[in-house]
């Protein structure tokens, strides 16, 4: 996932010039006591995971000597928090907070902005989407002419910060623009923006995703799936990733999903879609069939056999799945040949090892009688349950479903007797 | 549609020379499409399939004149100089079948367009294909299934999915209907084309009677095509699905654009604004050949 962890965040913070807490990153106990000792004050020990709220889960304890630091750090490290696995905490010098600011940019893809917003509020240390509106600060950035640092002011200005500090926080506030643009990010924040009550001004925390097209110029960040998810990526997701990035033409998408279903689940459906939108159309068809899909699959644009002979192999890995389905829900542009041969290598590879196995192949579009024809040849040898379809069912999720699980009910039976 | 695409539109495809390029533009010029020239840096003077090959866009002006389209086929890390270059070749609309765009050149090229008065389809955007006229990109496939199954008709059609933008024109077929002008607004997180600007194209098109629209979750172009409804600035018959209603929030359905963020984008949302403007929603495309032949007996719809 191209999202960063905080201290990877605030390193690149610190290219920009702007101040952060002095701390550094421990992976063990005795490293955590080492830079509380090198800090020589009271420390704050943060947990180093992609999640928000980690204050509220626990995930943020306070230590006022260097062997305090080094048991929290112990029952920190190894835990799990929300989800995550504490592989790393950040330990930083503990600030005397007067005052919390917000600041924060987006993209706005609406047809009326389609340009970066730099958000600014007084009300920071909580989620921006509780701050009342007229308490925000808001300015949609003309990249031809680019953000400039009075641009900032103007922002500091409008919420009403007080000349003390006001052009402190306004180069905070233009070093977050030029780290958005520079490391092309769809997402950064500052929350909180501190304000000491000696009168410092330092991004106490941070919030970085980088846009997944964009973790290409950047192979200094060590992203090793440039993929936005909710969750960590998994040993397969990050098999995909490495798929993809090995071979740019066409998309291998997949990612491993909490797919449940609402009362009674018959089984469970490696899927394999194809072109996002007919990929969706087909996890709608089995789940409204009772039948659950751990990952979503997807190989569009045009992409050689290859490649979706990998991808259709990564479905068959998932463990406990009791049928195959290639969602062709599409009438494609591509020439499906290619389709039709990565997927008979995959199926002649897996289904000797599962006698009986369910699949269902849909496949429409460009070349379809030939790509059919190959489908056809190619698998009519094997010991499986094999249900070929072309164009005149390319919008029949749900009868096809039907068939899916019918298929299913028929194995598993099977199996157990 | 004649604002998109005619008969004697001048057309540069750039990067030509490339695997997809040559291979499309061939599927271009076989439909119908006047493609004049293509650009690749370095291969001036080759020939693509008989269209000539110049090293920079401004070469092929001074040997063509002006060019109405430029049709980019260019890795995603290389679109931006490729459309600067268009732009100030005084190109007034690009369409950009090219996916994995860095987000900050988009943003770049789109501002950069809007400077310049242009129209940007995509990125992502395999295309538009207006039927016994031709296609930008590469929607409709190869000669052999474009002609088959991209009938001429009444029915505009508009898609957030590529696969999707290939399939409604098939099935609208199959239910005995024709399509007017077919057009893939693009899958990358921020278009130069969204419903909104699309629309009231169609909405000036004689050609076209009714809509047929592939929407997603996540962004906020099913939310506008709303809004311009309500305003009375669409008045044709609308019919939508919008996928993804089971997709989770914060994962990313392998279009940059499908992501449900922040509370915003959800399918149902999308589905209750739609509904609001009085559009036609359907839960499976489907329903959408009933639908249309629906409108054709209240006298909405020409068949031929």
């Amino acid at each position: 996932m191209a999202r960063l962890q905080e201290h990877e965040g605030k390193a690149l913070f610190k290219i920009a010039k702007m101040p952060i807490p002095q701390g550094a990153v421990a992976k063990t106990p005795a490293e955590a006591r080492q830079i509380a000792e090198k800090i020589g004050k009271p420390v704050v020990i943060k947990v180093q995971i992609w999640a928000g709220g980690r204050g509220k889960a626990g995930g943020v304890k306070f230590a006022d000597t260097p062997e305090e630091a080094e048991k929290i750090a112990a029952t920190l490290l190894g835990a799990t928090i929300k989800g995550l696995l504490v592989e790393a905490v950040l330990v930083e010098e503990k600030l005397d907070i007067a005052k919390e600011y917000y600041a924060g940019i987006i993209v706005n893809a609406q047809a009326t902005a389609r340009c970066p917003v730099v958000m600014f509020s007084t009300e920071g240390g909580m989620d921006i989407e509780s701050v009342p509106a007229d308490k925000i600060a808001l300015m949609n950035v003309d990249v031809i002419r680019g953000f400039k640092i009075y641009d900032a002011l103007n922002l500091a200005n409008k919420v009403k910060v007080p000349s003390a500090h006001i052009a402190q926080v306004a180069r905070l506030i233009f070093g977050l623009y030029e780290t958005f643009k520079n490391y092309g990010a769809r997402l950064i924040e500052i929350n909180p923006m501190v304000i000491t009550k000696d009168g410092k001004v330092l991004a106490g925390d941070c919030r970085i995703s980088i846009d997944d097209s964009s973790v290409i110029r950047h192979p200094e960040l060590g992203i090793k799936v440039a993929r936005e998810s909710g969750t960590s990526p998994t040993e397969l997701d990050k098999i995909a990733w490495w798929v993809e990035e090995k071979d740019l033409r066409g998309t291998c998408y997949f990612a491993e999903m909490n797919n449940q279903i609402n009362g009674e689940c018959f089984g469970t459906i490696g899927y394999h879609g194809m072109g996002g939108g007919g990929a969706m159309l087909g996890v709608d068809g089995l789940n409204k069939q009772g039948l659950r899909v751990p990952d979503f699959a997807d190989t569009s644009g045009n992409p050689p056999a290859s490649k979706v002979y990998r991808a259709a192999k990564l479905v068959f890995s998932q463990p406990g799945i009791d049928g195959y389905m290639l969602g062709g829900f599409m009438a494609a542009n591509q020439e499906q040949w290619h389709h039709a041969h990565g997927v008979v290598k995959a199926l002649r590879e897996e289904l000797p090892k599962r006698p009986g196995f369910p699949v269902l192949l849909l496949l429409a579009g460009n070349k379809e009688k030939e790509s059919l024809e190959i489908l056809r040849e190619g698998t009519k040898d094997l010991n499986a349950r094999i249900r070929i379809y072309g164009g005149e069912r390319v919008y029949d999720t749900v009868g096809l479903a039907a068939e899916m699980k019918e298929m299913v009910l028929e194995y598993k039976k099977e199996r157990k007797g | 549609m004649a604002i998109l695409l005619t008969k004697t539109t001048k057309v540069v495809v750039q990067g030509i020379t490339g695997r997809e390029g040559s291979m499309r533009a061939k599927f271009m010029r076989r439909l119908g499409t006047n493609v004049v020239a293509g650009v690749t840096p370095g291969r001036g003077g080759e020939e693509v399939d008989g269209i000539p090959v110049y090293n920079t866009v401004k070469d092929a002006v001074k040997n063509h004149g002006l060019f109405d389209v430029s049709v980019t086929f260019i890795p995603g890390t290389g679109l931006k100089d490729a459309v600067f270059e268009a732009l100030d070749a005084d190109i007034k609309w690009i369409v950009m079948p090219v996916e994995r765009v860095p987000l900050y050149d988009i943003l770049e090229m789109v501002a950069y367009g809007k400077q310049k008065g242009a129209m940007l389809l995509g990125p992502g955007s395999i295309g538009v294909n207006t039927p016994g006229i031709g296609a930008l990109g590469w929607l409709g496939g190869s000669v052999e299934f474009a002609n088959k199954h991209f009938v001429p008709g009444h029915v505009g059609v508009i898609s957030r999915s590529g696969g999707q933008s290939g399939t409604l024109p098939y099935v609208i077929a199959q239910a005995g209907f024709g399509v007017s002008t077919v057009l893939h607004v693009g899958t990358e997180p921020v278009t130069g084309m969204s419903f909104s600007d699309v629309l009231p194209l169609f909405q000036d098109d004689p050609d076209t009677d009714a809509m047929a629209i592939f929407g997603e979750m996540g962004g906020s172009h099913e939310e506008e095509a709303a809004e311009l409804v309500k305003s009375g600035k669409f008045t044709k018959p609308i019919i939508i699905y919008v996928s993804g209603a089971w997709a989770p929030a914060g994962m990313k359905f392998s279009h940059a654009s499908a992501i449900v963020e922040r509370g915003s984008g959800s399918t149902q949302d999308k589905i209750t604004r739609l509904r609001e403007a009085g559009i036609i929603v359907v839960d499976n495309p489907n329903e959408i050949p009933e639908r249309l032949k629906e409108l054709k007996k209240q006298g909405k719809l020409r068949v031929k």
